[in-house]
Order: C-alpha cells, then sequence, then structure tokens
C-alpha cells in the first residue's frame, strides 16, 4: 500500500525545506544583483529621456518601448540560449541577473524620470540662475528630491523583481522555482512541495511589502 | 536556409501560436475583471469576514509569482483529482493572479470619488441611479481605464509565462522551433518582435482613452 | 559709471556703447505660431533701475527671460557687459554657447521669481550659501558668513535655519533675493516679485527692493506696484502686445504720458486701485 502522499511529505520536510531554501537564496541572490544592475541602468537613462537634446532622448524612448514591450521570459532566452548561438556562454545565475538587470532598468527609467520630472520646473531655473549647469542643477538640486519621491515606486519594484525571479528557473538558475520542479521530479509530490515553494515566496515577499508600505506612509507624513 | 524560406517555415506557427496568446489574454482578462469587482465589492463590504477573506486573498495571491499559482493549478489540483488542459490551467491561473491585481484597482477607484460629489448631486435632486451614472461611474472609469488597459498589455506579455506547464502560446511554439532548428537568437528575437507588435495597438488604444478621460477633467 | 567696455576676452559681436551693461537688439520670441515679442530693443546702463510695465500677455516676463537665457531668443540678440548671450563666434561663424559658459554668465546676473523658487530640501541659509559654495567654490565657512550677513540685510537672521515650507511668502522672497545677492551679481531681475504675495507682505519685499537700489544695484523689475516703480525706477518701460510702446523717465510717463496706450493702460490701473481702495 503506497503511503498517503501528505504523510511521505511530512517525512520529506526536513529533506524539502534544506533544498528549497538554498533556493531562496539564490532568489535572493538574483534578486538584489538584478535590483542594483536596474538602478544603474535606469538612472542612465532616465537622465538621458531628460535630455534637451534629441537623439539621447530617443535612444533612451526606444530602450524602453523595446524592454518593457517584450516578455521577460523571451529576453531571458535570447541572453542565455541567444547568446549561446553566438558563442557567448553565460551560466544561469549571470544570465538572470542580466536579464531582468536590463529588463528593470526600462521599468525604473520612467519611474526616474517620473520622480525627475516631478521637481517643479521653477527651481532648476532658480538654480541655473545661481550659475550652475544643467548637470549641477540635477545633482544638487533635483535628485535629493527625487529621490524621495521615487523610493516607494522602486520598493515595488524590488518586491515585483523577487516575484519575477521565478522564471529564472526557466533558463535552469537554481533559485526556489527550479528547486521546487527537481523535488517534484524526484518526490511527485507537486501539491506539496508547490505549496512550500508558494509559503517560501510569501515568506520572502510579505515582509517586504509591508516594509514598502511602512516607508511610502513615513515618506509621505514627512512631506507635510 | 536563407531567411525568406525560414520566414516562410516558421510564420504560419508562430501566427498560429499567437492566436493562443490573444485567446489566452482575452480569457484571462475577462476572469480577472469579473473576479477582481467582485473582490474589490467584497473588500470595501461591512461584513467583517467578506472584507477579511478578500484581503487575505489578495495579499497571498499578490505575494507569490505567477508562475508559482500556474504550477499549484496544473500539477498541484491533480492531488485531489482535478487535471486541467494547460491551456485552461493558464488562463485561471492567469485570471486569478490578475483578480487580485485589478481588485486595489477597482478599489482605488471607487474611493477616488470623493462622498461630497455623490452628496452634491442628491442636493440637485438627482436620484440614486442618476447619481451613479453621471457622477460617480464616468469619474470611475477616468480613474480604473488606464490601469486595467496597462494591465490588459502586462498580460498579453505575461501570457509567455504558459510555455512553462507547455500551455499552446507563442513561446511555447518557439521553444519547440528551437529544438527543431537550433536557431534561439533569431527565433526569440522575432517572438520579440511579435510580443511588441501585438501590444503595440494596444498601447495606442490605452494612450487614445486616457487622452479622452482626460479632457473630461 | 562705465563697465564692460573693453572688458572681459569675451567680447564679441558688437561694440557696446560705453557704459551699458545690458543690451537687447531686435529680440523676437516666438512659441509656436504666437508671437510674444517682437523686435525689442533695450539699453539698460550700469546702475540704471529701470521698471517695465504692461498689461498681462505683454511680453515682459519673457523679455526678462530672454535675458537670462532661459528661453532662447528666436531672433535677435543680447548682450550683457559686452558679452553676447547664448551665442559666441568662433571662427567667424555664430555658434550657441554651451551649458556652462552660460552658467558663467548667469553667475553675473541675479534672478527673483514670482513664485520665489526656493529649494525645499533646505534651509533658508543653506539656500544662500548654495551658490557660493557649489558655483563659486567658496570654502563653507566664508559662505555661511556671507549668507548671513546677506540674511540679516533682508530682516532674516532669525530665520536662517527655517525651511521654506515654514517661512511665509515675503520671507521666503527676502530669502530669494539674499540667495541671488550671494553670487554678487551686476545685474538683478525681478520678475513680478510680488504679484504672489498676500498684500500685507508686499511692503517688506518691496522696502529690500528699494535698499538694494539704493546701494546702486542695476535692476530690470517687471512689476504691477506703480507707486513702487515711480518711487525707485531711473526710467519706465512700457510693454504691450510684446512691443516696447512707450519709454521714459517717471514723472514724465506717469503723470503726462504722451502715448494713448500708455494713457489708458494706467488709467485702468488707477481705476483697480481705486476701486480696491474702496473697500472698508
Amino acid at each position: 500500500m503506497s503511503p498517503d502522499p501528505w504523510v511521505r511529505a511530512y517525512d520529506l520536510l526536513p529533506v524539502m525545506l534544506s533544498v528549497l531554501l538554498t533556493g531562496a537564496l539564490v532568489t535572493l541572490q538574483v534578486t538584489a544583483g538584478a535590483f542594483v544592475l536596474a538602478i544603474g541602468i535606469g538612472l542612465v537613462f532616465a537622465v538621458l529621456r531628460t535630455m534637451p537634446a534629441r537623439l539621447p532622448r530617443l535612444i533612451a524612448a526606444t530602450y524602453v518601448q523595446v524592454f518593457r514591450g517584450v516578455p521577460v521570459l523571451t529576453q531571458l532566452f535570447v541572453i542565455y540560449f541567444g547568446l549561446a548561438e553566438l558563442g557567448l556562454r553565460l551560466d544561469p545565475l549571470t544570465a538572470a541577473i542580466i536579464g531582468f538587470g536590463i529588463n528593470g532598468g526600462a521599468y525604473l527609467t520612467e519611474v526616474f524620470r517620473a520622480g525627475i520630472e516631478s521637481i517643479h520646473q521653477g527651481q532648476i531655473e532658480a538654480a541655473y540662475m545661481l550659475g550652475m549647469t544643467r548637470m549641477m542643477g540635477l545633482r544638487i538640486i533635483v535628485l535629493p528630491q527625487a529621490v524621495r519621491v521615487v523610493l516607494p515606486p522602486l520598493g515595488n519594484f524590488a518586491v515585483g523583481l523577487l516575484k519575477d525571479t521565478a522564471l529564472a528557473s526557466a533558463v535552469a538558475a537554481p533559485e526556489l522555482t527550479f528547486r521546487g520542479r527537481t523535488l517534484v521530479d524526484q518526490t511527485y509530490l507537486s501539491t506539496q512541495v508547490y505549496l512550500l515553494v508558494a509559503a517560501i515566496y510569501l515568506a520572502m515577499s510579505l515582509p517586504l511589502a509591508h516594509f514598502v508600505r511602512r516607508l511610502e506612509l513615513r515618506l509621505g507624513r514627512g512631506r507635510a | 536556409m536563407g531567411w525568406p524560406a525560414l520566414l516562410a517555415a516558421w510564420m504560419p506557427e508562430l501566427l498560429a501560436a499567437a492566436r493562443g496568446t490573444i485567446e489566452m489574454t482575452a480569457l484571462a482578462f475577462v476572469l480577472a475583471a469579473t473576479l477582481g469587482l467582485a473582490l474589490a465589492l467584497a473588500r470595501l463590504s461591512r461584513i467583517g469576514l467578506l472584507s477579511r477573506s478578500a484581503f487575505v486573498y489578495i495579499e497571498v495571491v499578490r505575494g507569490m509569482p505567477a508562475v508559482t499559482l500556474l504550477f499549484l493549478i496544473y500539477f498541484g489540483l491533480t492531488s485531489f483529482g482535478i487535471a486541467l488542459y494547460a491551456f485552461a490551467a493558464a488562463v485561471i491561473g492567469l485570471g486569478l493572479n490578475g483578480a487580485a491585481y485589478l481588485a486595489e484597482v477597482y478599489r482605488a477607484g471607487i474611493e477616488a470619488i470623493h462622498p461630497g460629489q455623490r452628496e452634491a448631486a442628491q442636493m440637485i435632486g438627482m436620484r440614486h441611479g442618476q447619481v451613479l451614472r453621471e457622477v460617480v461611474l464616468p469619474q470611475a472609469l477616468a480613474v480604473v481605464l488606464p490601469p486595467m488597459g496597462n494591465y490588459v498589455i502586462a498580460l498579453l506579455k505575461d501570457t509567455s509565462i504558459a510555455s512553462l506547464i507547455s500551455a499552446p502560446e507563442l513561446m511555447l511554439r518557439a521553444r519547440d522551433l528551437t529544438s527543431e532548428y537550433f536557431m534561439p537568437m533569431q527565433l526569440y528575437l522575432l517572438v520579440g518582435a511579435m510580443y511588441l507588435g501585438m501590444a503595440y495597438p494596444l498601447a495606442r488604444a490605452v494612450r487614445f482613452m486616457e487622452l479622452r478621460l482626460a479632457r473630461g477633467r | 559709471m562705465g563697465s564692460g567696455a573693453d572688458g572681459p576676452s569675451g567680447v564679441q559681436g558688437q561694440s557696446p556703447w560705453p557704459s551699458s551693461l545690458v543690451r537687447v537688439t531686435a529680440l523676437c520670441k516666438r512659441f509656436g505660431d504666437t508671437e510674444v515679442l517682437t523686435n525689442v530693443d533695450l539699453e539698460v546702463r550700469a546702475g540704471e533701475k529701470v521698471a517695465i510695465i504692461g498689461p498681462s500677455g505683454s511680453g515682459k516676463t519673457t523679455l526678462l527671460r530672454c535675458i537670462a537665457h532661459l528661453e532662447k531668443p528666436s531672433s535677435g540678440h543680447v548682450s550683457i557687459a559686452g558679452e553676447r548671450v547664448g551665442e559666441k563666434l568662433v571662427g567667424g561663424r555664430v555658434v550657441e554657447m554651451t551649458d556652462r559658459e552660460i552658467a558663467r554668465i548667469r553667475t553675473g546676473i541675479g534672478m527673483v521669481f514670482q513664485r520665489f523658487n526656493l529649494f525645499p530640501h533646505l534651509t533658508a541659509i543653506e539656500n544662500v550659501m548654495l551658490g557660493p559654495v557649489k558655483v563659486l567654490r567658496t570654502p563653507r565657512r566664508e559662505a555661511e558668513a556671507l549668507a548671513l550677513e546677506l540674511l540679516r540685510k533682508v530682516g532674516l537672521a532669525h530665520k536662517c535655519h527655517a525651511y521654506p515650507e515654514r517661512l511665509s511668502g515675503g520671507q521666503q522672497q527676502r530669502v530669494a533675493i539674499a540667495r541671488s545677492l550671494a553670487m554678487r551679481p551686476k545685474l538683478m531681475l525681478f520678475d513680478e516679485a510680488t504679484s504672489a504675495l498676500d498684500p500685507e507682505l508686499i511692503g517688506e519685499v518691496l522696502n529690500v527692493m528699494r535698499q538694494l537700489a539704493l546701494e546702486g544695484m542695476t535692476m530690470l523689475i517687471v512689476t504691477h506696484e506703480m507707486g513702487f516703480a515711480e518711487d525707485v525706477a531711473d526710467r519706465i518701460v512700457f510693454m504691450d502686445h510684446g512691443r516696447i510702446v512707450d519709454e521714459g523717465p517717471p514723472h514724465e510717463l506717469f503723470r503726462s504720458p504722451s502715448h494713448p496706450r500708455t494713457q489708458a493702460f494706467l488709467r485702468a490701473v488707477l481705476e483697480r486701485q481705486a476701486m480696491a481702495a474702496e473697500v472698508p
């Protein structure tokens, strides 16, 4: 008589948890790496996007359009499989970080742009009249204020990114979802494993989301 | 094989798969939009149990990746004797996920209508139905339609994750073709372009809608 | 009283009159299809106070902004201290100035805006110090002392650590004036500096401006305050529909205007002021 799957799952719980939690660690790694990359890219393109010259604006706008209009899974496949075809073999982790980073950068470009543009034009003109160049004005007046505007959306982006990294399993990055799939292949306990996977994602994303919400409230209060 | 021959071989299949993508998007959207409204109303309800249940649903579903939800529905339900076709599982999964997201959009729309406006309309002598139609609904729509439009565009792209449960849509077909032709770069770039092409009319429609709604304010 | 005639090596374009600090020549400005400034010629000598008056939409603010190069003229040019603003001669060709070059010219110009435009994330004294520290590279200690002195001059030394949101409109505007003065400009532009203020706060700002005038600052003042203009200005310029229609010393222009449009405008202003005065 085959044992009840739930009983089996209970017996295997410690093993399964240890496997899944190592995957969760990789999830956090990918999230962190992609987050930093996305911020860097987003800042650069946001500045390009708000320049008076047409060419930088156009380049940035095209970048945003393309990388936001194509599914991130497709972008991931282009980077992992596509580049391999051209001879550049990346390991799954790196490919995932680059893929999510570039994709996230397109999203953050718009977030940062909104932050920059939210700073009233009059202040920028006052900065100009003090003899500041556009770059100086951006650095000294706009950016410090824009940071406050931008933090909540940035936080929400991080939460979304954490969940998106599940797709990295499709390129065999050893993160949580991938570990889950291999565990299911080995144990055939799909329901139980995926419930565990869901629980671990919740354990990671809910506190982060809560933190972001509190941040939003605190920032909102600060400006009254 | 030259490019023209490759395209001739690929395009019919990819276009057929794109139909699957569009169908999946449409069906999932309908599910998400209706369930989301129900959730929003439940969330705003005075009945504690209803409000709390909706809250829990929204938090839990939004707290996990859509992929995980899809896996739970497609693979996980088999222990309970429910074996769905991949397409159906994808529609349900994306729909349930979208409902949690849209519930918040609806809630913002409903709460955006300042109660004072309803009172003002009533004082002019409008009946309840009129108030709803002339004052509340137009403004609620203005708040809700653009995010919903953007959601549809995002949903179109999200259907790509259904390929992970082998549901028939564009990305899956691209993967199959890759294993046949060994040209991932070309195929995935092509597919990327197709997604851009599908999203473009939608994006234009959303922007047009935003402009028309903005005029009203 | 001479200034900037053969001064900096940046002398290019036409040769200026010996003591003109600002020279506007045939300035035109179009926004899309609308011509906002048509063929404006203006000259301001060093130490002169010029008040620009006129109905809304007459282009007064646009003229000021073109002088500050916050707007690019559609045609014509502006020279400050003999130097063309926004353009330069490079090997015989007229070429646009770089951001940095324009910024350098602006260090010599101070502008006070209708909406103050203080930096909300900085205190009053930090607002005033910012220019010297970041642009002139003045050491912090020195800049701080200068800032405090300027704030004292405008009567706000006691509020030096306050953030703009805690200051009244009149106080914010006075800090804004101090901020511009910290750069030791040769020229001060005032764009309806009191128009956004509650009536009882206007006086304190006008007093600061009056003080500045007495100290010999060259000032270009766009204003609706006719009494103040008559008091302080050496010359009044009346603008209408994008052109300078009339010009002259205050006692001439205000008391016995010759141009019909000037007359009509002043009549309307007097009527408005009379109505306001009737309020108990």
